[in-house]
């Protein structure tokens, strides 16, 4: 009886098969779109934090150099007064000198001496004096002090990026001396493996079976068991000539070959800087420990000795004006426009103004600080205070409509029942709609706080970017914040600091998940529904 | 720190007075409170409020006109040859007074002149600091006095209270509008001397931007132009970038959080999409400029192609990832608004889900979803950390993505930052570009608004 629409549909059918899987796979892809763009979000936040984990968490960390320094009466304190001012002013670079040639007795040149210096950080003198003038009594020891490496020694070790082939060596390796230049001598084919290994990676050093080295190209070196370190300048398969590093003993029991890479005229620690470091290490004196630095100092030039100290003060001092000024103001607008304010022009006026106040880019509120708090009223520069009110105006809009959600969740009941049992209007709100909305709208604030913590772009244009080296100790004194000191370390063009500006991040950061946990936690614990 | 300690000073005398006027209300009754119109507090606070409100009213305004009045003096007592120097000489002779006025600054001697306006200085900023001392002291004292002749049984200190408190939360209420005004008149009136220096056709329509301006009479290509379309420019490509990132992975994300994904992926994935909202802008930035701008330029070259190391796209494709969060969350809060009758009506006819999504909820909610994509833009345009660290500094007219461009931020900050005179064309540049960036910010966000709530109307 239905027969008759059969011959039309029939056709239709694996058509239309066709089109339901046309379909069903047009569904998978957008819901695989879907969660590749959730995936691709994820995936830079995990990159993001990752790379910064991963170059930042070396600045926790500080490389000391161990050196048995004397503290010689004579250079100290030769009258024997221990007065002081005569231990304040002691030259300690001398003593430090001295220590120094005691650990590397065939350093004389005075300027492989410098150089020999420039493995500690600038700070090393000051540190000898810190231990005198704390303990005079260690005048006339001779002490193993733990003294900070410059930055460079402390890149070299975190970084681990030279990489040193070693390779026992065969054969009695005799030595001959003629000044700085020694010939090598261990038996025919005793260089097969260094030439081979060079010849595969520069073909253009070798001429006539014999190998010229230089600063562009890697290192080949002959160490001996008792830490003797040859630099070789050209050799062949079966001998070499090199300059001495580290004086051999004459006839060394066991030696190896090192291939040094990347060629010396690529890195910044040359090839003496890193035999002696390489002594040291063997020594046991270079150690790794955590650096309390970063906590203690504030910012330096020298990125060993540079801290965030100054800067998280500063963003404290710059946070407690902050909320002293928008805290207060934000709640009592909030109050007035959500309990008080007649439904009028003026009102309508204010309302949407917060609303556009919000999304003014922040770098209009710098330029308002620069032109009215700083030209007109005068404050000082590069204050937590001018910045603390700065950020304390653009936070405003942030804690008013929080303060104003907060308000209005509370139902009207409270209200009715206050106001019923005789209070007035103000002793409804305080005594009663306030305590209510409280957890509400500290979570606002502290959501407000975290984000002034992390604001950059306003304190720019207040000066807050100078080079401090002081920690701020109050509210007028100039300060930067931790932000814009990731920005100054960021700019920097030592590589030590990009290393440190990643800590710094990483402490910004901890501090912002604090807040943020905070405000959670707040909100989880203290909100209630109606 | 000493005027934290006199408002200290000042905090602790309300609290005395509090009190004072709690037991004086008590015993003006007999110590009985029936008989009191208000309760005991209202009249200590009564009397509080009388003495804290005028005196800290003076100390703050006293704070604000005290430099300028101080400056003056100065400047008055100053031997002749110095007060008739050029203005600006004037303000570095000042600063270096109040620099050298705490005595820490060694080093430098500074001349006979000098060291005596040091001395007027340390003096008079002695001589005003004790006479603000002194005017607060008798303020707060005479309105102690007032508040306290007030009190008596019958006195209604309650209302009083009440309506001085309602009074103080209309003044902060009105703040955001003063900042408002503030904003405005900072920037109008700078930008106002700028265009006296500058025409404004040439500002706005000019094609070259270079702002060096000389610091001797007759310097060679030092006379600035300020012809702003270039920064303008390159703001826009950097936007446009961004965008390009942030609409598509951010209205997708929203549209698998609302319609696709379970409660438990939801509730993972929309906080760590937060998170990146979270991290501040000078985060990005070093990201921009130390990760993206490499490996930008590693596959440009890879491919072939000459990229910048300031290039536009690190810098637009990181704003993208800032701003998805933005996208994504506002739209979802746009999709979910979408009343469920109209999918299921869309479901029953048979169309899949992804049909129901494109077919009709997007079509329900494109006002909002266009409201939000221009408030992203808005705060794309505005930002600025990001472009401040990867993006380029000279302004250059092109429409290669791979070039070093410059945006309006990066201007206001390089313009503003450092070494600086306040009254030169290159100063008042950085305020001609924040009208222009808060004049165009405030017009999208207006509209934006509008639209959202036009939108919300639709479906309440």
């Amino acid at each position: 009886m239905t027969d008759a629409p059969l011959p039309i549909a029939s056709p239709r059918r694996p058509n239309l098969s066709r089109r339901r899987a046309r379909r069903r796979a047009a569904e998978r892809r957008f819901r695989w779109y879907g969660m590749a763009a959730i995936g691709f979000a994820l995936l830079v936040l995990v990159v993001l934090i990752g790379g910064i984990v991963r170059t930042g968490y070396g600045a926790f960390l500080a490389t000391e150099i161990g050196i048995d320094v004397a503290f010689e009466a004579e250079t100290i304190d030769p009258a024997g007064t221990r007065a002081p001012a005569t231990l304040s002013d002691a030259n300690y670079r001398t003593v430090l000198r001295k220590a120094l040639a005691g650990a590397f007795p065939q350093v004389t040149a005075q300027r492989d001496q410098q150089a020999l210096m420039g493995m500690l950080s600038s700070s090393a003198d000051f540190r000898l004096r810190g231990m005198v003038l704390d303990n005079p009594s260690v005048i006339g020891t001779t002490q193993r002090v733990w003294l900070k490496a410059s930055a460079d020694i402390d890149t070299l070790r975190k970084a681990d990026d030279i990489a040193v082939a070693t390779t026992a060596g065969a054969g009695a390796l005799q030595l001959l001396a003629d000044g700085a230049t020694v010939t090598l001598r261990a038996g025919p084919g005793a260089f097969t493996g260094l030439f081979a290994d060079l010849a595969a990676r520069r073909p253009d050093a070798v001429t006539n079976g014999r190998a010229t080295l230089g600063s562009h190209l890697p290192g080949y070196m002959v160490e001996t068991a008792d830490g003797g370190l040859l630099r070789l300048t050209s050799f062949t398969a079966n001998e070499a000539t090199g300059d001495i590093l580290l004086a051999p003993e004459a006839a060394p029991a066991q030696w190896f070959t090192l291939i040094v890479s990347p060629p010396e005229g690529d890195r910044r620690i040359d090839d003496r800087e890193l035999a002696w470091y390489r002594a040291l290490d063997a020594q046991g004196r270079v150690r790794t420990v955590f650096n309390t630095t970063l906590f203690t100092s504030a910012d330096s030039r020298e990125p060993e000795l540079a801290g965030v100290r100054g800067a998280v003060v500063g963003s404290l001092l710059t946070l407690v004006i902050c909320l002293l000024l928008s805290f207060p103001l934000g709640v009592m607008a909030a109050v007035y426009l959500e309990e008080f304010a007649p439904k009028n022009r003026w009102t309508d006026l204010i309302e949407v103004n917060i609303n556009n106040l919000a999304a003014v880019p922040s770098i209009v509120f710098g330029l308002l600080g620069l032109a009215v708090l700083l030209g007109f009223f005068g404050m000082p520069r590069s204050a937590p205070f001018a910045g603390g009110t700065v950020l304390a105006l653009m936070t405003l809009p942030t804690i008013i409509i929080a303060a104003r959600a907060a308000l209005g969740a509370v139902p009207p009941s409270i209200r009715e029942a206050a106001m019923g049992m005789g209070a007035s209007p103000l002793q409804t709100v305080l005594h009663h709609v306030m305590p209510l909305a409280l957890p509400g709208i500290l979570t606002g604030t502290i959501i407000g706080m975290a984000r002034a913590l992390g604001e950059t772009a306003p304190l720019l244009m207040i000066g807050m970017v100078a080079f401090i080296v002081d920690v701020p100790g109050g509210f007028t004194d100039p300060a930067t914040v931790l932000p814009v000191q990731i920005y100054l370390w960021a700019d920097a063009p030592e590589r030590a600091f990009v290393e440190k500006t990643s800590a710094a991040i990483l402490v910004l950061l901890a501090f912002l998940v604090v807040m943020n946990l905070a405000a959670v936690i707040l909100r989880r614990r203290f909100e209630r529904r109606w | 720190m000493s005027n934290t300690l006199l408002i200290a000073g000042l905090l602790l005398l309300m609290t005395m007075a509090y009190v004072h006027g709690r037991r004086r209300a008590l015993s003006s009754a007999a110590g009985r409170r029936v008989a009191l119109h208000s309760l005991p507090s209202y009249h200590g606070l009564y009397i509080a409020l009388w003495c804290g409100l005028p005196a800290l009213a003076l100390a703050i305004l006293w704070l604000v006109l005290e430099p300028s009045i101080v400056r003056w003096m100065v400047v008055a007592s100053l031997p002749e040859a110095q007060r008739s120097l050029p203005s600006g000489e004037l303000g570095l002779l000042l600063n270096d007074v109040r620099n050298l006025a705490p005595g820490n600054v060694a080093g430098r001697q500074p001349d006979a002149a000098t060291a005596a306006a040091v001395e007027t200085y340390r003096t008079l900023k002695s001589i005003v600091f004790w006479a603000m001392v002194a005017a607060v002291t008798a303020v707060a004292a005479f309105g102690f006095e007032v508040g306290r002749r007030a009190i008596a049984p019958a006195f209604r200190a309650r209302q009083r209270v009440e309506r001085t408190i309602l009074w103080l939360l209309v003044a902060a209420s009105t703040i955001a509008v003063l900042t408002t005004i503030g904003i405005v008149l900072s920037l109008v009136f700078e930008s106002a001397r700028f265009f006296d220096k500058v025409s404004p056709f040439e500002f706005l329509f000019g094609l070259e931007w270079s702002p060096q301006t000389a610091l001797r009479e007759g310097q060679v290509g030092s006379s600035g132009t300020f012809g702003a379309v270039p920064v303008f420019a390159g703001t826009l490509m950097i936007t446009i970038i961004a965008m390009t990132v942030a609409v598509p992975v951010g209205l997708m994300s929203a549209i698998y959080l609302a319609e696709y994904a379970s409660p438990r992926v939801r509730a993972w994935a929309k906080p760590l999409l937060e998170v990146l909202a979270g991290i501040p802008t000078v985060v990005y930035g070093f990201f921009a400029a130390l990760t993206m701008a490499p490996a930008i330029r590693e596959l440009g070259t890879f491919l072939g192609i000459e990229v910048a190391s300031e290039s536009a796209l690190a810098a637009g494709i990181v704003m993208g990832v800032m701003i998805i969060p933005f996208v994504s969350s506002l739209s979802d809060d746009v999709i979910n608004a979408v009343p469920q009758t109209l999918r299921d009506g869309s479901l029953a006819l048979g169309a899949t889900h992804s049909e129901t999504v494109i077919r009709v909820v997007l079509p329900a909610a494109l006002p909002g979803i266009v409201g939000s994509v221009l408030l992203a833009v808005s705060r794309a345009i505005g930002e600025t950390m990001i472009v401040v660290m990867a993006a380029g500094l000279s302004a250059r007219l092109t429409a290669n993505p791979f070039d070093a461009v410059t945006t309006v931020t990066v201007q206001i900050v390089s313009l503003l930052v450092g070494d600086q005179e306040f009254d030169s064309a290159k100063t008042l540049a950085a305020f001609a570009l924040g009208l222009l960036l808060f004049v165009i910010t405030l017009g999208l966000n207006v509209v934006a608004l509008t639209v959202v709530r036009k939108y919300r109307e639709m479906y309440d």
